[in-house]
């Protein structure tokens, strides 16, 4: 590619490689998000690209009503579409067609049929309530969102800097650099009231403004790519999807605190985000866009990529300098906080990836049309997580403010197997849970802080009435516990008496008592832990003891769990009416509870089970229950 | 002026760093583990955190001071998170306390008391976990750990050696050598400022009481006692006697109690080796040739200095420390006294846990045996009155014995920062005028700073001096040196803040004014003294005319070699 030596040469690259997505006869977007490459993603990738070039010159008839240019078929490996449950996806351009849980077998008959003579398969085809949606946009999960920092993923081939050109990549560095100063694009940021997206919510343009008024003159910027959260994968599907616009961001940062080098803290989990950066940063250097004297000007910016030493503290800001520097990651007292002195002790902008990435549309739409997008006090979009117990889990992206029914049912899809919904879990480890009479609250920064809950990184894990709180509250807190840090007190030995408790409340050993200790432990975890980890570990036990104090009174006093969820509390019947007395399940029982004359009814003796279920499993008739 | 309102108090504060620092002097002594003024803030305890007037609760260790600061240190929530704090420690904490060595001095322990902990409600679940024995010099018992991390930046950021970090994380969290090493295959150099800081008895000394017992009790042995110099201002600590006042007399009078056969003083060899030292650096002053001269009393330091920067080993002086001249010099008299027929066992009693370590060094043994057999710190000695029933503050004080009991002034400032280097231009300038005496304590060669640079004119050329307390400050200088940014005649290194006086082995807690205390202390002993020159010390001659005679330098200096791969017989080879 020819060097970016000016802005004109920029347009000019423009142009060509927009044409040239324009004059593909057929573009074929295989997702090669880590969901889909696991689902096999990679070897269709392959196969398809066999048959384009098996078959170079081939007629495609897709019809009269679908323009199509002249220029040579393509096929790419785009980032991660999203919708993770249903793939391997596929999108077909010019038709915008997508289909979905594509199998390498059906690669010929795809060429054959949808490629040379625009034919739809309708097997590959998505299906909701008996309605099939042709058209990537049209499916309910995809027309209900708006997909604003997620734009690119998905349409754009990460791999190539050429794709990010043509889908407007650099232009926003472009503006900055030649129509704009450092101060006015802070003001800009500022303006937008772009919150941080990482969790906090912080003013991000306050937070630059911070920096660029230090004194000291070396400045950092870093971006927090150490998405840590359980179930949370929004960040990795930019950096997998469109690294280019995360890079941009950070420049464009770099540009307004006068900042020239640059740190992208990874997981070390996500080898492919950390591979597409690195291919990104190459191909950005190569081309100009990255280095000394960037298009020309004198702005010079290097970008380092730092993979992640696995603990999940490093994502607080402090531990995360700390471990790019080389040292254990623990988060550190504060002042001096990270604006003043940061990474290597210099002012630091650190922001995380989904932020950066809004940054470029912010410089090009302007800060007026950002904040028409969403509430005025937290614009934008936000990126959600979905998992759990919904129809439709996948990476979803919508204008703040969206309220949790419109996410969880109309792009969600409603609970899966058309169960009853229960609750929540928004903002991973550190949130809270929400419930039912929750369902109509805005999500945004300002309202779920008010509801004792937090937008978080952004993890929603949707959960039915099969599901255990006190066991949610248990599994968070054994997280929590696990990626401790070990410094401060609360936070090192609180958390791990918390759960203690919590495994003898599932276990059927809890007391009364224990929950006045529960909560008493929480309350100074929280008001004395030394980081915002620390401080919100104890956020999933206070919710769901305020919400479904009840849940836990029931394990606590009657030893009962109500949707079986914990094994200890569980017991298992035989129903007498049902039990034809074959002694299937007494002769699968490890430990002899099962016992009874053939033909007649069998009973289990609850003191000796060990509630494996393995009789359960072996019943063929279906006799064997757990007892609510 | 500005103030804060601290439990409805208005305080004027200036420019402390901290909340904390106000609060504490507004007379609210806040509990807290890992907060020490002289290291970085930690803020991982949590027990200093107070309320402001909007209900926000965070750490005063951490908070700066602002004009108009409406502060509470005790409302009933902070009472109650700070007691469930001290709770939670010790439940993962070991709770023998009756048979701790920290028993009595364990901040732990003190908190529990003063906040009433009568009940803890959670089991401890931790796994018992390994000793560390494996250094001459000090103990570590993770289970007793409660990762405070004073002794992790103590180690890194006052030592400048960096042996102790942190290891695995939540409560498996602990503190240990980088890759779970032994600590002594580290570079730790032994100096015991980690068990100073500790407020638990997770860093103990390493206990060479039951040999010296045993020792004493055998017939055939005679158990020769060398005092060192800033032993006898802090051994008082431990039984109420007034902080920095002189316990020599009664410390012999105590060992005499104990069954020691003769009590010397260390001093005695602090002149020897103010005499050959001087001796030395007037040579080197006059060929030039390694330069600058350091110092060589304070093992520690030579440990760390072979340690970091092996190439100024030949810097350090030849000269043995006072300590190992005397081991020498008592054994040698013992040969010569061959109508005794008991075996000479020296003992020394140190403010320092490196001091265990220089002992078993190769170059350390005359002939094949140890100059020097057991060394007791200051710590030790008062646990073994306390075992023999001996109340120091009780005792009426004995003289030392003779010949080896007489010092100089000189001799005794050897505890304290700066004293060699004053007792070596005491040397030089060869006159015990009082007039002399006190231009030379002028010079800027006393105070507490950890680098502290002097000039002094000697016979028409200026000698330029640095006086270094603390290892961190002594890896600054060597930085400095070797970059040439700095250029010295004369180094003197204390591995210890302040020197001796607050060594590995001296009875804790040491706060600032005892700091100061035992810094006076000191300088009072030379005060008193009526010999103020290391030479005009009369059995000093005696000894160098006897003994010594041509001996000296087998005797009182090491023999570095590059290669040991020959015995030459200097000891140091074999």
């Amino acid at each position: 590619m020819q060097k970016v030596e000016s802005r004109e040469i920029l347009n000019q690259l423009y142009e060509q490689n927009k044409e040239k997505v324009n004059n593909s006869k057929c573009r074929i977007l295989i997702c090669a998000g880590t969901g889909c490459l696991a689902g096999g993603s990679g070897q269709i990738y392959e196969k398809m690209c066999e048959l384009v070039a098996n078959n170079p010159d081939v007629e495609i008839h897709f019809g009269p009503e679908i323009a199509h240019g002249d220029g040579p078929m393509e096929v790419k490996r785009s980032g991660c579409h999203g919708f993770c449950e249903m793939g391997p996806l596929m999108r077909i351009e010019p038709m915008g067609l997508l289909y979905t849980k594509v199998k390498l077998e059906d690669c010929e008959e795809i060429f054959e049929k949808t490629v040379k003579n625009g034919e739809v398969i309708s097997r590959l085809v998505y299906k909701q309530n008996g309605v099939e949606y042709q058209k990537q946009e049209e499916i309910p999960f995809y027309d209900k969102q708006t997909r604003l920092v997620l734009e690119n993923c998905g349409q754009i081939d990460a791999e190539h800097i050429e794709d990010a050109i043509a889908h407007d990549g650099y232009q926003a560095l472009a503006k900055v650099l030649f129509e704009m100063t450092p101060d006015e694009v802070v003001n800009e940021i500022l303006e937008s009231n772009l919150r941080g997206r990482g969790g906090g919510g912080f003013q991000t343009g306050y937070k630059w403004k911070q920096v660029a008024r230090q004194p000291e003159k070396i400045r950092y910027v870093v971006c927090n790519g150490d998405e840590g959260d359980p179930g949370a994968f929004m960040d990795r599907s930019i950096m997998e999807g469109d690294p280019h616009k995360m890079i941009e961001g950070m420049m464009i940062a770099a540009y307004a605190v006068g900042a020239q080098e640059g740190y992208i803290y990874v997981r070390a989990e996500y080898p492919l985000a950390i591979s597409r950066l690195k291919m990104a940063i190459r191909d950005a250097e190569e081309s100009g866009l990255l280095g000394d004297n960037i298009m020309g000007t004198d702005f010079s910016f290097h970008l380092h990529i730092n993979r992640g030493a696995g603990a999940f503290v490093c994502g607080e800001g402090s531990a995360l300098t700390a471990s790019i520097e080389g040292n254990r990651g623990m988060p550190r007292v504060k002042p001096p906080r990270t604006v003043e002195q940061g990474l290597f002790d210099k002012p630091t902008v650190l922001n995380n990836v989904e932020t950066y990435a809004n940054v470029p549309m912010i410089i090009l739409k302007g800060a007026e049309w950002y904040k028409s997008v969403g509430p005025e006090t937290s614009p934008g979009t936000k990126a959600f997580a979905l998992t759990g117990s919904v129809k439709n889990t996948g990476l979803i992206e919508v204008p703040m403010g969206t309220t949790l029914r419109e996410v969880i049912f109309d792009i969600g899809g409603g609970i899966k197997n058309d169960g009853e919904f229960k609750a929540v879990q928004i903002g991973g480890p550190s949130g809270g849970c929400l419930v039912t009479s929750d369902l109509d609250v805005s999500l945004d920064f300002d309202s779920l802080k008010k509801m004792g809950a937090m937008i978080g990184s952004g993890g929603l894990v949707v959960m039915d009435s099969n599901t255990c709180m006190v066991e949610v509250a248990r599994f968070f807190m054994n997280f929590t516990q696990n990626e401790s840090c070990g410094k401060c007190v609360p936070c090192r030995e609180g958390t791990k008496r918390m759960l203690e408790i919590l495994e003898r409340i599932v276990a059927g050993n809890g007391t009364m008592e224990d929950l006045d200790l529960l909560e008493e432990l929480a309350t100074m975890i929280t008001d004395t832990a030394l980081c915002g980890l620390g401080k919100s570990a104890a956020q999933p036990v206070m919710s769901t003891l305020r919400v479904f104090r009840d849940e836990y009174i029931e394990h606590v006093v009657d030893k009962k769990c109500k949707s079986g969820t914990c094994t200890a509390l569980r017991k298992y019947v035989i129903d007498p009416d049902v039990c034809k007395g074959c002694s299937k399940c007494a002769r699968n029982c490890p430990v002899s509870a099962i016992s009874g004359k053939i033909k007649e009814p069998f009973t289990i003796d609850s003191s000796v089970c060990i509630k494996c279920g393995a009789c359960a499993g072996a019943c063929p008739f279906g006799a064997i229950k757990i007892e609510a | 002026m500005k103030y804060i309102t601290i439990n409805n108090r208005k305080v004027p504060f200036e420019d402390e760093k901290n909340l904390l620092s106000v609060i504490r002097k507004a007379g609210f002594d806040l509990p807290t583990f890992c907060y020490h003024s002289e290291l970085s803030i930690y803020g991982a305890c949590r027990m200093c955190v107070v309320e402001d007037d909007r209900g926000r609760i965070f750490a005063s260790c951490s908070e700066v001071p602002r004009d108009g600061m409406v502060i509470y240190t005790n409302t009933p929530k902070l009472q109650h998170h700070r007691k469930m704090i001290v709770e939670l420690l010790l439940a993962s904490h070991c709770r023998d306390c009756t048979t701790c060595r920290a028993n009595g001095t364990c901040t732990l322990q003190k908190l529990a008391k003063q906040l009433g902990i009568d009940v803890v409600r959670f089991q401890n679940t931790k796994k018992e976990l390994p000793l560390d024995t494996s250094s001459n010099c000090i103990v570590i018992d993770p289970n007793k750990c409660i990762l405070c991390g004073d002794c992790v930046r103590t180690c890194e950021e006052l030592q400048g050696v960096g042996v102790l970090n942190f290891a695995f994380r939540g409560s498996e969290a602990r503190v240990m050598p980088a890759f779970g090493k032994p600590i002594a295959e580290t570079d730790c150099v032994g100096c015991g400022q980690c068990r100073v800081v500790c407020p638990t008895g997770a860093i103990t000394i390493k206990s060479n009481v039951h040999a010296v017992w045993d020792a004493i009790a055998d017939k055939n042995k005679r158990v020769v006692v060398q005092i060192a110099p800033a032993v006898r201002v802090a051994i008082g600590d431990k039984f109420g006697i007034p902080k920095g006042e002189n316990s020599i007399g009664r410390l012999a009078a105590a060992l005499r109690r104990m069954g020691f056969d003769e009590i010397y003083d260390t001093n005695f060899a602090a002149d020897l080796t103010v005499i050959e030292e001087s001796k030395e650096f007037l040579e080197r002053l006059e060929s030039g040739e390694n330069l600058p001269l350091f110092t060589s009393c304070c093992p520690g330091w030579v440990k760390f200095c072979e340690n970091k920067y092996p190439e100024f080993r030949k810097n350090i002086s030849t000269c043995r420390s006072p300590q190992q001249m005397f081991g020498a010099l008592l054994k040698e008299d013992a040969r010569m006294h061959p109508e005794d027929t008991r075996e000479t066992i020296v003992v020394s009693i140190m403010p320092c846990t490196a001091k265990k370590n220089e002992i078993v060094r190769p170059e350390h043994f005359t002939d094949g045996v140890q100059d020097v057999d057991y060394v007791l710190t200051t710590v030790e000695v008062a646990r073994m009155m306390g075992e023999s029933g001996i109340d120091l503050s009780r005792l009426e004080p004995e003289s030392l014995d003779m010949p080896f009991g007489l010092a100089s002034g000189a001799g005794a400032i050897f505890g304290v920062t700066g004293g060699v280097t004053e007792a070596v231009i005491r040397r030089l300038v060869n006159s015990s005028r009082v007039e002399a005496l006190d231009e030379i304590s002028f010079t800027g060669v006393r105070g507490t700073e950890g680098i502290r640079e002097l000039t002094v004119t000697y016979e028409g050329r200026d000698v330029k001096i640095a006086i270094v307390n603390g290892l961190g400050d002594a890896d600054k200088l060597l930085k400095q040196l070797k970059a040439g940014e700095v250029s010295y005649d004369f180094v003197e290194v204390m591995a210890c803040k302040r020197g001796c006086i607050t060594g590995g082995g001296q009875p804790t807690p040491i706060g600032p004014r005892t700091k100061k205390a035992r810094m006076d202390g000191m300088y009072n002993i030379d005060k008193d003294s009526q010999i103020k020159l290391s030479t005009e010390n009369p059995f000093v001659k005696t000894v160098y005319d006897t003994i010594l005679k041509g001996k000296e330098h087998k005797l009182l200096h090491n023999h570095y070699h590059e290669h040991h791969d020959e015995d030459c017989g200097c000891g140091s080879c074999s």
